[in-house]
């Protein structure tokens, strides 16, 4: 373990993000087997008022987990030094075996949280609470995936030791460690890569714009923006982060949110996390399109949702073409 | 009012929560104002601490960056001895080496001041090949230095009164006194590493403490490309068994481990702190007074909602959490690079007789302040959720009922 007041806090906003959410699916599962919203009796009451302090908490900790996916990262690039051959987080990262599904699972239950956030919202909108099995069934699902988060971050961080010098020596020594599970980064051609990206973009920027204003291809464009998400990503370790860095051999995805490339790293990611939940958010909600109660708000609410996803999905490619034309870098 | 024209205006409607939420505020200064202050209190200690020293490891790196690459000590039953002069020439021959010179080097405890002096031969002049953006570890009027005199750091001239053209007793290893006259003090901007420092000329140091022609305290071994570090330090281990190479990189390394050590531990024991005045929150804000009760009831009779409330009560734990954060960060800022860490100082820098005088380059990430706000605002925020949302919950009929009692 390294006694580090990053390392501190990542431990902190763990262990209270996984605290405040087995606190809520603690009501949440009472709501799941009590809940009567014809009944007028005292516990359907204060079920009631119960959801107002789940839906307070489950705001927080997405709030929270988003903050922690960044804090984790430069934890990790702040930590590199005490590595022998860590260059920056992805590095670091690699130290043990729980560095990566660590950041994986963050990524996966922030994902989740706003999803819940979005399902709650369309809840709302309706007098009747017509989603509150599904939401809470959702918050169910949820809590297993942060305890995991919780066990692999602490197992990582606790399983940290850093390469000091040792009263004989003995030193270091290129012993290489051993890579922990291992992540490859994978490094598409660049070239190719470039296609991809602007191609399926242009694709689903042009779905989600269809969306908006027929109201048709939701399913379509939910699942287009997931992917969207995922080559976006790969896009980034394969040919945007060296436009950043200007260095044809730097394909690290986590170098771009540090202070020397101006943290461009956080408006890219925000966008994307941004963009992903919700267009996955659109796919999630539309099946609920017909319930009563929720016409006409929750079709508003998806447009509203498409186009914010559409419009960051935007917003990320302008910045990454920006990015790319400004570069000194020729590829 | 239609579902459009409502979700056409979202600010307008936290625009107007927020200002009924500072004006509710100010009506209720005094409660306020202790809290804030105690929040303030938290985060200015925090954030001292992380300034201090993520600024003095920032420090340590830029001065270790001008240090030899590898430095190799002979080992005699476990301890650090006198590296022989002869076996350099093992260490020259191995591939990758560019350069490789002796050190002198030693301490002096003088009895007078009790204080420890770090006694240095200088080196000879480097070639000019040296790279320029590696910053000397200390500047002196090389040719000051003749037989008999020395150049002081300002530590040693400030504690022994000294200035040019004073002198020095020192007591050498058969009992004789040596003086040596002060010939220069060093440059005052490179006290952390300089201030206990003494440059003393080869043949006087080797009289003072009888170290013969052959010998060296240590060598320093230049590695032209920093990738072969690693593998040079490990043949000279296999040349020369008897000797330990120490590589810039593990100082570096283990400087960086002692620093953040030191200020993992301010926050351990400052946790106690963190606890006291997150319990110290949850009661403030459980606590509602008889007349915040009414107010919350009077809301919810006019047709305010249980997440409006909510929402008001969000709006004022952010403004007094943002002020009171932005408030011990600009105080710590001030704590830490103005008054040279004032308070902190004999906790988180160690001590001597001989201690530097140095102001810290002032340091400050995006990182440092996201941790901070992690370590404080974080449990604040937690610790006021559940009795928020008890008080937006109250009934209005029971809360003014029960202030009409």
């Amino acid at each position: 373990m390294i006694l580090h007041p990053e390392v501190i806090a990542n431990l902190l906003a763990s262990y209270a993000a996984t605290f405040m959410v087995i606190y809520a699916t603690f009501y949440g599962v009472q709501i799941l087997r009590r809940w009567d919203i014809r009944s007028g009796d005292e516990l359907q009451l204060a079920l009631e008022r119960k959801t107002y302090l789940i839906s307070t908490v489950l705001t927080y900790v997405f709030a929270l987990q988003l903050f922690s996916i960044f804090l984790y990262v430069f934890t990790a690039d702040a930590l590199c030094p005490l590595f022998v051959g860590a260059m920056c987080a992805a590095g670091t990262l690699n130290v043990n075996a729980f560095g990566y599904p660590t950041l994986l699972i963050k990524i996966l239950t922030f994902m989740l949280a706003g999803l819940w956030l979005i399902l709650n919202h369309a809840d709302n909108q309706g007098y009747d609470y017509p989603l509150i099995k599904k939401k809470y069934s959702l918050l169910a699902f949820i809590v297993p995936f942060m305890i995991l988060e919780t066990i692999l971050e602490s197992a990582y961080f606790l399983g940290l030791k850093a390469d000091v010098i040792t009263s004989c020596c003995g030193s270091l020594f290129s012993i290489e460690r051993e890579a922990g599970l291992g992540f490859i980064l994978v490094s598409l051609p660049e070239r190719a890569m470039a296609w991809i990206f602007y191609v399926s973009m242009l694709c689903t920027l042009t779905c989600g714009i269809f969306f908006y204003r027929r109201g048709r291809g939701g399913y379509l464009y939910s699942i287009l923006s997931a992917m969207m998400f995922v080559v976006s990503i790969i896009s980034i370790v394969s040919f945007i982060s060296p436009y950043v860095y200007e260095l044809p051999t730097h394909h690290c995805p986590f170098c771009i949110v540090m202070r020397e490339y101006h943290y461009i790293g956080y408006f890219l990611y925000m966008l994307l996390f941004t963009a992903a939940v919700c267009g996955i958010g659109t796919g999630a909600l539309l099946p609920f399109r017909g319930v009563q109660s929720l016409t006409p708000a929750l079709g508003i609410f998806i447009r509203r949702l498409a186009i914010a996803s559409t419009g960051s999905y935007a917003a990320f490619t302008a910045i990454v073409t920006c990015e790319i034309a400004s570069s000194n870098l020729m590829m | 009012m239609d579902y459009e024209t409502q979700m056409r205006s979202p600010i307008e409607r936290q625009r107007g929560i927020i200002d009924f939420t500072l004006s509710s505020l100010m009506r209720r200064k005094v409660k306020n104002v202790g809290l804030l202050c105690l929040y303030a209190l938290i985060v200015f200690i925090l954030a001292s601490a992380i300034f201090f020293t993520s600024s003095i490891k920032k420090e340590a790196s830029l001065i270790l960056r001008g240090t030899p690459e590898i430095i190799v000590q002979k080992m005699a039953a476990g301890r650090h001895d006198l590296f022989p002069l002869r076996d350099m020439e093992a260490v020259k021959n191995v591939r990758g080496v560019a350069a490789v010179e002796g050190r002198l080097w030693g301490y002096y405890f003088d009895d007078r001041l009790g204080a420890n002096y770090t006694l240095i031969v200088p080196p000879a002049a480097r070639s000019s090949a040296e790279p320029s953006e590696a910053r000397p570890l200390f500047w002196f009027n090389a040719a000051a230095l003749e037989p008999g005199t020395i150049v002081i750091g300002e530590g040693v001239a400030r504690v022994g009164k000294l200035s040019k053209g004073d002198s020095i007793a020192f007591t050498a290893y058969d009992g004789s006194t040596i003086d040596l006259k002060v010939a220069d003090t060093l440059s005052s901007k490179s006290e952390l590493v300089s201030s206990d420092l003494i440059l003393i000329g080869e043949e006087d140091f080797r009289k003072l403490f009888d170290i013969g022609k052959d010998y060296a305290t240590d060598i320093t071994v230049e590695v032209k490309n920093p990738r072969e570090i690693p593998t040079v330090a490990s043949k000279i281990t296999r040349v020369l068994p008897d000797t330990r190479p120490i590589v810039r990189d593990e100082i570096l390394r283990t400087y960086d481990s002692i620093f953040n050590w030191r200020g993992g531990m301010m926050i351990v024991i400052l946790s106690a702190a963190i606890l006291a005045f997150v319990i110290f929150a949850w009661d403030k804000a459980s606590g509602l007074s008889a007349e915040e009760r009414q107010e919350i009831g009077i809301l919810k009779a006019v047709g305010w909602e249980t997440s409006d409330v909510i929402l008001m009560k969000f709006w004022e734990g952010a403004i007094v959490s943002l002020t009171a954060y932005f408030a011990g960060v600009i105080l710590a800022y001030v704590h830490v690079f103005l008054t040279g860490s004032l308070i902190f100082e004999p906790a988180l820098k160690g001590w001597s007789v001989l201690y530097p005088h140095f102001s810290l380059t002032p340091f400050i990430s995006a990182e440092q302040l996201i941790t901070l706000f992690f370590l404080t605002v974080v449990p604040y925020t937690i610790a006021t959720i559940v009795p928020t949302w008890r008080a937006a919950i109250i009934d209005p009929d029971a809360a003014m009922r029960q202030t009409g009692e």
